[in-house]
């Protein structure tokens, strides 16, 4: 397959990657017989590269496993069969009737997905407040960004995960990115980091020596659960050393002095003893970060590795804290970002299908938010509800007394994807009634009444919002095989038979232009983004109200109250769960680079199903030894919760105490049967990266040598 | 149901007992150090809600601070407004520079120097430790002050003295070779004053290392330029009004502006003896903190509990937690059962951390194993002591590589791996490391889009010469890029005349 920049959009369908935040572009070429052939396109964010996700993408184009009709089936108990549109939408639409008449408009609930365009995420909230009338809607972005967003809400008054292009990065001296294993999870992202023979410096903190450790200056290896311990540490030394930019504080932001008393309890030594990082690292990484400011600017990163834990706000905000005692925000090649990760996890999470949100990343409980929605949606602001259950909540409590009994899913695979994913099964099969859109019979798909085969990825147009805020023109490529519907299309046809002909259009040109003005005097202000400067491929980047956009915030002032951004004095608490004698390791959970989310997707393509076919299990080969396991042995991950499946892979790279396991795969393979629902009390994510478990020989085994024990 | 008042025998529905079930707690907490100022920091985290009011006396005239932290101002290397600990102002009432004279058990009320009575429900002593001045010549005042010239290191007041006259002085004599003279000669060297430390014991830090590791820490202090004398007992201080130098038993005379004792601390016991709470070396306390009175409790320094050797701030902070937890939860069943004793030395350019038994008779003890390295010229020694496959002691001294990994193996009691060599090494690694030129055949070149060593030699021997030509057919270097240096020397060592495989 020749590689070349395509230079011309008639040499093929200019689009984006179906995958990560990154938004990578390329090029697809349709084929005669169906499916298409996929060229990288030269774009900053990528720079012309692809990894093997995006090169294999248009595979799932013709996936033999494609649903291409709506299935039903008849009795809870029966099977699915296929059946005629018609009669799948009637279907949904009198029991979501039925229930709803019978408990009460919140009586159904929706669930969406960071991977949807920014219509369909726009579409289904409306969909949820207007034609249903339900509080109840969240989505799967409340596992991925909520809490980098209620920090960076808290701290700069707005949440855009880079407030900077990513290339802003190549200019940086020096990075600090916590949590964030992008040599896997989006390697294009590399290019723009620090690397071998420059003169800037990369210090990566991570419990693993991950691919991106690996190629760092300075790796920090951090107990899990502990990167808030260390944030602050770091800030104490920064302090002691007289690192800190006191102009800047006192000029740009407010609450330093309580920050500085809180830090104090935070010394070298003690946060050794804590989180396991030498003094001389700690120290290193901060002189690090000061050179590199002096040298083009330095920039602090998180994700999720230190977002998803039941402190994760806070642990965000001690990070943001180091970010402002440097001076970082706001000054050209420096500041600070949370790395985001879903396709469209930035724009998902600022139009409204997030429980406590409104388009433009209103709040809903804002009575001129709501005034102004209501206005673009032709209702009357005290008809739109309240806030609704975040997305754990939400699941937990679906077919209880009081909480949802019927449920429609667009765009994620909960079953796979939610912590103690065992619970969200079977809550998910005490719904009297689960509606599902998808592509292919994902393990949700495959508990709902009725399932939707949607269009996908290349075969409809929309616009994705990538990491950087910056919005981008989704392209239709090939036809949707035969009988398949965009998710628009069907959100329309079914709030027609909700009683709401008009205000929903399946064409995604007018609900993007609706959602432009529904978004207008919000945080996220798409009002003046044209579909022509997205065609001609335009750098947008929002806020953008009038002609021009924002790609650098925070240059002369925060959009706070007073313009200052907010320091807050946080304190390390250990993991909702600490090992004990009966669980002694610590599991932490992630991504590889051949799968993506919960794989429904990529376990679906040859090349990336052949490289990672399975769950493993990372493990030290010293603990290896001592608990009697082998490389390639499959063995069982005990947790209070639940037990999964996983072949052992020996690395020297993880620490001795911590296991690791990534996510993409379903049933006994599942590792979110075992991780920690605990709840970050702000933004309500779950702990999913940290949790005590313990390894334990498959059960045949083991009921040989413990007959007891079983 | 002790320290919570009012609470079930007001559970009758007399009005007035009712009323009286609103009365909040209240705690008195005696010394605002670090164990009491963490104590009304958590008692304030829990939100109580109006349940308990927390009183916070302290002697000291100074905001509370961190006391560990006075290493670094006396080293320069902190500001003194860079260790004030938080204080919940907001819901304790906190009284600097009062200090409690007596404690009337019968009526439930310490007496403050002022004159003034503060009932209280709860009494927590938290008072501390004063500094151990042996009983040498020449160190007091007629009026038992300390004389000019001398000094301890345990509060801010004389963390100030010590540098205001250290400003003014050129040589020093620290009496008392463990981690807090260590630490204050260093200190003072760093501010180029020189700096004698005289230790009665064989070997520094006699109670945390043993002979080698004390021996080769005492060389790694004579390298920063301070001379380490052991085996060498102070009698005297000379000098007229002010010291002016030492004389060892030895009869041998160190000149010195400035002398500082670190020999040790006495737990501040006064009150609770005065009170007859019962006393040993500390204060006596239970697993519930508890006193002989249980209305009373005690914690950090001023404490004695049977499973620790008191002295360090970890077991203070965690006795504070603890007793945080019964205070605000009459529910709770938290109890304190002892702490991983550790002591981490805070020395520039010197890196030590010493915990538990490091000692072990090889002669007579043979369930201990011991791993050492010893390297005296390098200045490193590390040694770990395990037993029943558990780590019960360590020694890191000249890195600290594995300084948290070791601590935290200690801290959890956890079984210890196999291989010793891991807790004493970083580097160490068994993975193939895929950089090197010498790649297997089946070696990841290029990660992002899986690409073998074998992919790339065959693809060159059908002709692809260049990493651009590679990258055409095989995707290599396309993602994040950073192998394309790997292609490019890999196909630098391929002959150009390969033939197809
Ligand atoms: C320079 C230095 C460095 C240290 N470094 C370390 C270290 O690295 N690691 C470690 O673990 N430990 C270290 N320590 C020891 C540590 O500081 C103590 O263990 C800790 O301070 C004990 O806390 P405490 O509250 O019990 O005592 P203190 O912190 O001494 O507080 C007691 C307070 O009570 C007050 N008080 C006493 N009597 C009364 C009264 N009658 N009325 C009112 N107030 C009263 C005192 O004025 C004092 O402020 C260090 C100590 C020093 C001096």
């Amino acid at each position: 397959m020749p590689l070349k920049v395509v230079e011309e959009a008639t040499a093929g369908v200019p689009t984006h990657c179906p995958y990560c935040a990154l938004q990578c572009a390329m090029t697809l070429r349709p084929r005669p017989g169906g499916g298409a052939d996929v060229e990288p396109r030269d774009f900053p964010v990528n720079g012309g590269g692809l990894c093997r996700k995006g090169w294999t993408a248009a595979e799932l184009l013709s996936s033999p496993d494609r649903l291409t009709t709506p299935l039903m089936r008849r009795t809870r108990t029966a099977p699915l069969e296929p059946v005629s549109w018609d009669a799948a939408l009637d279907r949904i639409a009198a029991e979501l009737r039925r229930i709803q008449d019978a408990h009460g408009r919140d009586a159904v609930a929706v669930f969406g997905g960071g991977g949807l365009t920014n219509e369909k995420a726009y579409l289904l909230g409306k969909f949820a407040r207007v034609a249903l009338g339900t509080a109840n809607i969240d989505y799967n972005g409340r596992f991925c960004m909520s809490s980098a967003a209620a920090a960076a809400n808290a701290a700069f008054g707005v949440d855009r995960g880079l407030p900077f292009p990513v290339t802003d990065i190549a200019s940086a001296g020096a990075v600090l990115l916590v949590g964030a294993n992008v040599a896997e999870t989006m390697p294009p992202f590399v290019r723009h980091l620090p690397g071998a023979g420059d003169d800037r410096g990369l210090i990566v903190v991570d419990p693993r020596r991950s691919q991106t450790a690996r190629d760092a200056d300075l790796h920090l290896q951090v107990t899990p659960g502990t990167d808030l311990a260390l944030a602050n540490g770091l800030l104490h030394i920064a302090i002691a050393e007289g690192l800190i930019d006191t102009d800047y504080i006192a000029a740009r932001t407010t609450g330093f002095d309580e920050v500085r008393r809180n830090v104090s309890a935070y010394w070298p030594e003690r946060v050794e003893r804590i989180t396991g990082v030498p003094v001389s690292e700690q120290r290193a990484a901060v002189r690090m970060l000061a050179a590199g400011r002096a040298n083009g600017g330095a920039m602090v990163l998180t994700a999720r590795g230190a977002e998803q834990h039941s402190k994760g706000v806070d642990t965000v905000r001690a990070f943001i804290n180091l970010a402002l005692a440097l001076g970082l925000p706001g000054r050209p090649g420096s500041g600070f970002g949370s790395i985001t990760g879903q396709g469209n996890g930035q724009g998902g999470r600022e139009h409204g299908q997030k429980a406590d949100q409104l388009p433009g990343y209103r709040r809903i409980d804002d009575p001129d938010a709501r005034a102004h929605v209501a206005g673009v949606w032709g209702v009357d602001p005290d008809v739109l509800p309240g806030p609704g259950r975040s997305a754990q909540e939400l699941i937990e409590s679906l077919g209880t007394p009081d909480g949802p009994k019927a449920m429609f899913v667009a765009g994620s695979n909960i079953a796979v994807s939610a912590p103690q994913a065992g619970l969200a099964e079977r809550r998910l099969a005490a719904l009297d009634f689960l509606a599902v859109s998808d592509l292919v019979l994902s393990e949700t798909a495959k508990l709902a009444d009725v399932v939707l085969p949607a269009a996908q990825w290349a075969e409809e147009e929309g616009t994705m919002t990538n990491l950087e805020g910056r919005v981008l023109r989704r392209r239709r490529a090939v036809a949707p095989p035969p009988g398949v519907r965009t998710d628009l299309e069907i959100l329309a046809a079914l709030a027609a038979r909700l009683g709401r002909p008009d205000g929903f259009e399946a064409d995604p040109a007018a609900v993007f232009a609706e959602l432009r003005r529904a978004s207008a005097g919000g945080p996220a202000d798409y009002s003046g983004i044209t579909t022509d400067a997205l065609d001609s491929g335009a750098a947008v980047y929002w806020p953008h109200p009038g002609e021009h956009g924002t790609p650098r915030l925070f240059a002369d002032r925060f959009p706070t109250a007073d313009g200052r951004a907010r320091f807050a004095a946080v304190r390390h608490r250990p993991p909702a769960e600490s090992i004990d004698a009966d669980f002694p390791l610590q599991l932490i959970t992630g991504r590889v680079l051949a799968q993506y989310q919960s794989g429904s997707q990529t376990r679906r393509i040859h090349a990336l199903r052949e490289a990672e076919p399975g769950a493993f299990v990372e493990l030290h080969p010293q603990l290896a030894e001592r608990l009697g396991f082998a490389d390639g042995q499959e063995i069982r991950v005990v947790s209070r919760r639940g037990t999964a499946r996983a072949v052992v892979r020996l690395s020297d790279e993880i620490r001795l105490d911590t296991v690791f396991m990534p996510f993409h795969w379903p049933g006994d393979q599942r590792v979110n049967l075992v991780t920690n629902p605990a709840l970050d009390p702000v933004s309500r994510m779950p702990e999913f990266k940290v949790c005590a478990v313990r390894l334990e020989p498959p059960l045949a085994v083991a009921d040989r040598l413990h007959p007891s024990a079983a | 149901m002790n320290g919570r008042p009012n609470m079930s025998a007001a559970d009758t529905s007399a009005p007035q007992a009712r009323a009286a079930r609103w009365t909040p707690q209240r705690v008195v907490i005696v010394g605002a150090g670090m164990a009491g100022t963490r104590l009304a920091d958590e008692i304030a985290q829990r939100d109580v809600g109006g349940r308990v009011a927390v009183t916070l006396l302290g002697a000291e005239p100074h905001r509370p601070y961190n006391r560990v932290q006075l290493t670094n101002v006396l080293a320069g290397a902190a500001a003194e407004e860079d260790i004030v600990l938080p204080v919940p102002e907001d819901e304790v009432a906190v009284r600097l520079g009062t200090a409690v004279l007596g404690i009337d058990r019968e009526r439930r009320q310490v007496r403050t120097a002022d004159g003034g009575g503060i009932g209280y429900d709860t009494l927590v002593l938290a008072t501390g430790a004063d500094p151990l001045i042996p009983p040498v010549g020449g160190v007091r005042t007629a009026d038992g002050g300390l004389r000019p010239g001398v000094f301890a290191f345990r509060t801010l007041a004389d963390c100030r003295a010590l540098a205001a006259a250290a400003d003014a002085a050129r040589r020093v004599v620290v009496v008392g070779g463990g981690v807090l003279g260590l630490e204050a000669a260093r200190g003072l060297a760093g501010r180029g004053l020189d700096v004698c430390v005289l230790h009665m014991a064989p070997w520094l830090m006699e109670a945390r290392l043993d002979a080698e590791g004390g021996k080769i820490l005492g060389a790694a202090y004579g390298d920063v330029g301070i001379d380490v004398r052991v085996n060498a007992t102070a009698v005297e201080v000379s000098g007229a009004d002010r010291a002016d130098g030492v004389i060892l038993d030895s009869g041998e005379r160190i000149p010195a502006d400035l002398v500082v004792f670190a020999c040790g601390i006495r737990p501040s016991t006064a009150l609770a003896a005065d009170a007859g709470l019962r006393v040993e070396r500390g204060i006596v306390v239970d697993d519930e903190l508890r006193t002989s009175d249980p209305r009373i409790h005690a914690i950090g320094d001023c404490a004695q509990h049977p499973a620790i050797a008191g002295g360090l701030l970890d077991s203070a902070w965690e006795q504070a937690r603890v007793l945080a937890e019964r205070i605000t939860d009459p529910e709770s069943t938290a109890l304190y059962t002892g702490s991983a004793e550790v002591t981490r030395l805070k020395a520039a350019d010197l890196d030590l951390v010493a915990m538990g038994e490091v000692n072990p008779d090889p002669d007579t003890d043979d369930d201990a194993a011991s791993v050492v390295f010893s390297d005296a010229r390098g200045r490193t020694y590390k040694k770990l002591v395990l037993r029943d496959e558990r780590l019960v002691g360590a020694i890191l001294l000249g890195d600290d590589e594995t300084s948290g990994l070791v601590t935290q193996l200690f801290d959890r009691g956890t079984v210890a791996p196999p291989d010793p060599k891991v807790l004493l090494f970083r580097g160490l690694r068994q993975g193939t490391d895929d950089s090197g030129p010498d790649l297997r055949e089946d070696a990841t070149v290029c990660r992002c889009n899986g690409v073998t060593r074998e992919d790339i030699v065959r693809e060159f021997a059908a002709g692809a010469r260049t990493v651009e030509a590679l990258r055409d057919r095989l995707r290599s270097g396309t993602g994040c890029g950073t192998c394309r240096g790997r292609v490019a020397a890999l196909i630098a060592d391929l002959p150009a005349d390969m033939p197809a495989a």
